[in-house]
């Protein structure tokens, strides 16, 4: 069992609206929105890497939390869209923290890789020292913005989130998760070969379906219900995704911190993003249970359940 | 009424239109489904003919059109 310490993010200075992107691929800044929910995302620049961005993200993280580099007990990066396989970011990010007998490993898994990642440090953090979870993408080398790329392109945007996950203090207790994997849908959400290919409507069809069981199963073996979860932190996929999500768990949207407008899908990224805004914006300490969910490439999917410490 | 018949009846209360497309016709393309509605067409069929399905039958492409979802539905109930 562990905690929930501290949450940090970085966002590239870059933004890319509609405007900008809705005639390169064919489309209009109305019905980008429409089928989204997003108004602009953010790019990286072109000497940016995923390991640069997750080290900000990082160092805002550790800020947060009040510790240094030194302490870490871990580090566990998630990403998809890393330019190199291996060696991964993770031994570059713990590098350039000045770690260099630290553990740090790769989650090579997009969408949700952080959510494995916070569920993986809650069980190595006892043993390890604090475990820093790190998620960092850049997504918009993996698109084609040209309209053959439209149904990608319009979602993907770059970034990077951070939770320091502590053995002995913290805001919230990680409680229970669930982490599930279906290989035989692998091939309707995939990057290879650079790019990354989405078959959209089974890729919906599969997350309706499995997101709201899976916070569902975890909820039930708590003891809990949706209508019991104070804040639910998704995977910022698409909105209107997660007004599905939110309608399937009969809880109303307000439950769900949504920033998807502003950044858009930032894969592995987002999770952790979103939960550093919705922590920064907390003005009262937490009093009910939080939920984390993602779903994406794999199919890897699950659920974390985080209860007030 | 028949099962094309409640198939269609479905299809039409998830896309609020009453069009009727024809059998092989792309649900998609005609604008009768998108990526969401497609989430409570497969909801309505599983309700309308009290079958359930699977996780991992959950592809666009047998959803398609009138035709594969008949086909679908009749070897289900089967």
């Amino acid at each position: 069992m562990a905690y929930i310490r501290a949450f940090g993010s970085y966002l590239p200075a870059r933004r890319v609206d509609n405007h900008e992107l809705a005639p390169l691929v064919g489309a209009t800044p109305e019905w980008v929105l429409s089928v989204s929910g997003i108004e602009e995302r953010r790019y990286a620049a072109e000497d940016d890497t995923v390991a640069s961005l997750g080290l900000a993200a990082a160092q805002d993280c550790l800020a947060n939390a009040g510790i240094e580099a030194g302490q870490l007990g871990m580090l566990l990066v998630s990403s998809g869209s890393a330019a190199r396989f291996a060696p991964g970011p993770a031994s570059q990010i713990a590098a350039a923290l000045g770690l260099t007998s630290t553990p740090a490993l790769d989650i090579p898994v997009a969408s949700a890789g952080s959510l494995i990642a916070l569920a993986l440090a809650n069980d190595l953090a006892p043993r390890f020292g604090p475990v820093l979870v790190i998620g960092a993408e850049i997504m918009s080398r993996r698109i084609e913005r040209a309209p053959e790329g439209r149904d990608t392109a319009i979602l993907f945007g770059d970034g990077a989130g951070a939770a320091l996950v502590d053995p002995n203090s913290g805001f919230a207790r990680i409680a229970d998760s669930l982490l599930a994997t279906d290989g035989t849908a692998a091939e309707i959400l995939k990057i290879e070969r650079d790019r990354i290919f989405m078959d959209g409507r089974s890729v919906i069809l599969q997350a309706y379906r499995k997101m709201p069981r899976a916070v569902t199963d975890l909820l039930a073996r708590n003891a809990l219900t949706p209508a019991d979860v104070g804040v639910f932190l998704l995977h910022q996929a698409n909105l209107n995704l997660i007004e599905r999500v939110a309608a399937g768990l009969k809880v109303p949207l307000d439950r769900f911190f949504v920033n998807i407008a502003r950044y858009g899908n930032t894969s592995s990224a987002s999770l952790l993003i979103a939960a550093a805004e919705w922590h920064g914006s907390l003005a009262a300490p937490l009093a009910a249970p939080i939920v984390f969910s993602a779903f994406g490439a794999g199919l890897h999917w699950g659920a974390l359940l985080a209860l007030p410490a | 009424m028949g099962q094309e018949a409640r198939i269609l009846k479905v299809l039409q209360r998830v896309s609020k239109k009453d069009i009727v497309p024809a059998a092989d016709e792309s649900l998609f393309a005609s604008g009768l489904l998108d990526s969401f509605a497609l989430t409570d067409f497969v909801a309505g069929l599983e309700e309308e003919f009290g079958v359930s399905i699977p996780d991992s039958d959950l592809s666009a492409r047998k959803f398609d059109t009138l035709r594969k979802v008949d086909s679908y539905i009749s070897a289900k109930s089967a």
